[in-house]
């Protein structure tokens, strides 16, 4: 087990660095700069700007700058407060890092995403900050809605195989994987938020400051009157892949040896179907959860855009158009760990759901 | 094909039993026929393809002149389709559908939208294919050292965020090959895409994308085939790498590699329409029913048809295309009725 997951690690590693470096390459392939205008700026102007930015060096040495910003840890000293504690430096444009603390006068500092050059006065860890938790909150309710919606239909229509359920369910679901959130997105806003006003259109209902920097402080209606609209829309698709992968998955569960005999040693119906069908039918379910997972956070980016969502979407898209490196790099290498520990998190929920799974 | 009587002898009766022995090609369509869904889905897919190959004749207006003075005008009908239309709406009955916001035809640009739709349903499928069986036919075939590098470059691009990185390789592409020098090569390519109104860069963003799952799926029905015994029979025969790879492995797997290809064609009009909506699509005015949606969806308060119409035609493609799809892969595999 342990070795598994060192040699995971390790891949993972591997995975991200080739991705940071197609990314690179590719962005710095785009024609233009962060710094052309239409109306070009004075060379002396551009010249200061790109040597601020290190955009003069080599690709190789930028790059190499980038992954030494990002991966390095820094340990630095903070100075004595007077009155007992320690004086933390108030972070910059150049000193912003993801991760911060200190023991004792010893301050350890991690991931610095770096400036963002279309607001000079935000960095990438600022745009993270106030925008990724909109993006993770969708992303995680159209999920939930995913789950809620899909895994029940799926089992619904698998228990009762060819009866009026299974029909309903299935329609349900050929329905769901043909709207994609451009065609249900404006046809729920039209019905729900402008013909019969129930939902707001537009906007998002949670405000920093964030539970732990992600989740929304108002779990209450008001979040939810906004955020149930973009979720349905965003989630209804991968809710009907879910259904359709339960039923098949659960139907070919219920016909296996060990659930006969479960019956046969006289188990109440309920049981045999709860704790030996269930869980192993949902197997195939976790596996797509990964892709899935990914799918809707990249999804979201659509969906904010239909929905008026201040989430990443908007400045991923920008960002390119902009020539904004660091923003580029940071949204996809973000998206891309997010990719790699979503999988990583299966393999081990097969080993929790199917106790045959062993990693060595 | 010519279909072959076999005459059978029953077991109990002892009754003469006439069986005709089909193709399975022929046993497939059969089956794909008698799905009435798979049906419906198949003819409305023949009926857009028309719809797109003879835009020209159907659509009443063309697609890109604008009449400024007639600008969000829609019919009589839709006003009392759309009630909260009645007090700022200016009727007409000029267009079908409307007019949008620099007075084009709707109708006209949804006729000439499906041939973006149709075209990307189409292509996509073939360069994900070729892409993807060939890779993975090759790193199957051979097995060993390359085999296992060709996998993992794919379990690397698989990584990659896919709806960003198609973002990335269309602005690439997009401005790349924008203003580039009379002659050379990025010339021929981007006088190509203006000339296909800014599909080609659409249909290479899908295609650099859309193969990975395609050689997996390969690969891993090579290896399954290439130990079978018929494999080795050709082998022993004297038949070479590339006769056995087109002649025995290939026709036995092209079953599923069709199945899947065909459940992705909506996957792939998603991409195309998701590219459109937020401007990296088509190159305007070419409609396309993504920026159609886009359009549309910036006055939906006001005039809710512009967005609504086309997303129904997207949605009725959709369906379409799934229903064909799970058609196509219960006829070509019943053993996967219900999975997916």
């Amino acid at each position: 087990m342990g070795r598994y997951f060192v040699r995971r690690l390790l891949w993972m590693m591997l995975v991200l660095f080739v991705v940071s470096a197609i990314t690179f390459g590719l962005m710095h392939a785009v024609p233009g700069g962060p710094f052309s205008r239409e109306k070009a700026l004075p060379q002396e102007i551009l010249d200061n700007l790109n040597a601020r930015y290190h955009l003069d060096e080599p690709l190789v040495v930028q790059y190499a700058r980038y992954l030494y910003d990002v991966m390095i840890p820094r340990f630095s000293l903070l100075e004595k407060d007077p009155d007992g504690g320690y004086i933390k430096p108030i972070p910059s444009l150049v000193d912003d890092f993801v991760i911060r603390f200190n023991i004792g006068a010893v301050e350890f500092k991690w991931m610095n995403f770096g400036p963002s050059y279309a607001s000079r006065s935000r960095t990438v860890n600022d745009v993270f900050k106030q925008q990724l938790p909109v993006s993770f909150q969708l992303g995680m309710m159209s999920l939930g809605f995913a789950l809620l919606l899909g895994v029940p239909m799926g089992i619904l229509a698998a228990l009762k195989q060819n009866t009026i359920w299974d029909y309903l369910g299935m329609s349900v679901a050929i329905f769901g994987v043909s709207v994609p959130v451009i065609v249900l997105g404006p046809i729920l806003v039209w019905i729900f938020g402008v013909s019969l006003k129930w939902l707001p259109p537009t906007g998002w209902g949670s405000q920093p400051p964030y539970v732990l920097g992600l989740f929304p402080s108002n779990l209450g209606p008001e979040f939810f009157k906004y955020a149930i609209m973009p979720s349905v829309a965003l989630g209804l698709v991968s809710s009907a892949s879910i259904a359709r992968l339960t039923r098949a998955s659960l139907l070919q569960v219920i016909r296996e040896d060990y659930i006969r005999t479960a019956r046969a040693k006289g188990l109440m119906e309920r049981l045999v179907i709860t704790r030996h069908a269930l869980k192993n039918s949902l197997i195939p379910v976790v596996t797509i959860l990964g892709p899935l997972f990914a799918a809707l956070v990249t999804g979201t980016f659509i969906t904010e855009q239909i929905f008026g969502i201040p989430g990443m979407g908007k400045y991923f898209v920008t960002s390119i158009t902009n020539r904004d490196y660091p923003v580029i790099m940071g949204t996809i290498l973000l998206y891309a760990i997010l990719l790699v520990v979503a999988n990583v998190f299966v393999d081990l929920m097969y080993a929790y759901l199917d106790p045959r799974i062993r990693y060595d | 094909m010519s279909a072959q009587t076999g005459v059978l002898k029953a077991g109990a009766g002892g009754m003469p039993l006439t069986m005709k022995r089909e193709s399975l090609t022929a046993d497939a369509f059969r089956r794909l026929i008698r799905n009435r869904a798979a049906v419906v889905g198949g003819l409305i897919v023949l009926l857009l393809a028309l719809i797109a190959i003879f835009a020209g004749q159907i659509a009443p207006k063309s697609y890109e002149v604008q009449v400024l003075i007639d600008n969000n005008k829609v019919p009589a009908w839709m006003v009392s389709l759309f009630s909260s239309m009645a007090p700022y709406a200016k009727t007409t009955t000029d267009y079908l559908l409307g007019a949008d916001y620099v007075g084009r035809d709707l109708f006209s640009r949804l006729v000439y939208g499906s041939r973006v739709s149709l075209s990307v349903a189409f292509i996509g499928p073939i360069i994900s294919l070729l892409i993807g069986v060939v890779y993975g036919s090759i790193s199957g075939f051979f097995g060993g050292r390359a085999d296992n590098l060709m996998m993992r470059i794919v379990d690397v691009l698989y990584a990659f965020p896919t709806l960003l990185f198609v973002i990335l390789l269309m602005a690439f592409f997009r401005s790349t090959f924008a203003k580039p020098d009379p002659g050379s090569f990025a010339y021929g390519l981007s006088q190509l895409d203006a000339r296909m109104g800014g599909m080609l860069f659409i249909f290479m963003g899908i295609g650099f994308t859309a193969w990975e799952t395609m050689a997996r799926l390969t690969r891993g029905q090579v290896l399954s085939v290439r130990e079978k015994e018929f494999v080795e029979a050709a082998r022993t025969v004297g038949a070479g790498n590339g006769r056995i790879m087109f002649r025995h492995i290939l026709p036995n797997i092209v079953g599923p590699l069709v199945v899947f290809e065909s459940l992705s064609i909506p996957t792939y009009i998603t991409f195309e329409a998701f590219l459109s909506y937020i401007g990296l699509g088509v190159n305007p005015p070419t409609p396309s029913w993504g920026s159609m949606i886009a359009e549309g969806g910036s006055v939906i308060r006001t005039y809710p048809n512009q967005a609504v119409f086309p997303a129904l035609a997207l949605a009725i493609t959709m369906f379409a295309f799934n229903f064909l799809g799970d058609g196509l892969r219960d006829a070509l595999d019943p053993r996967l009725r219900g999975t997916q």
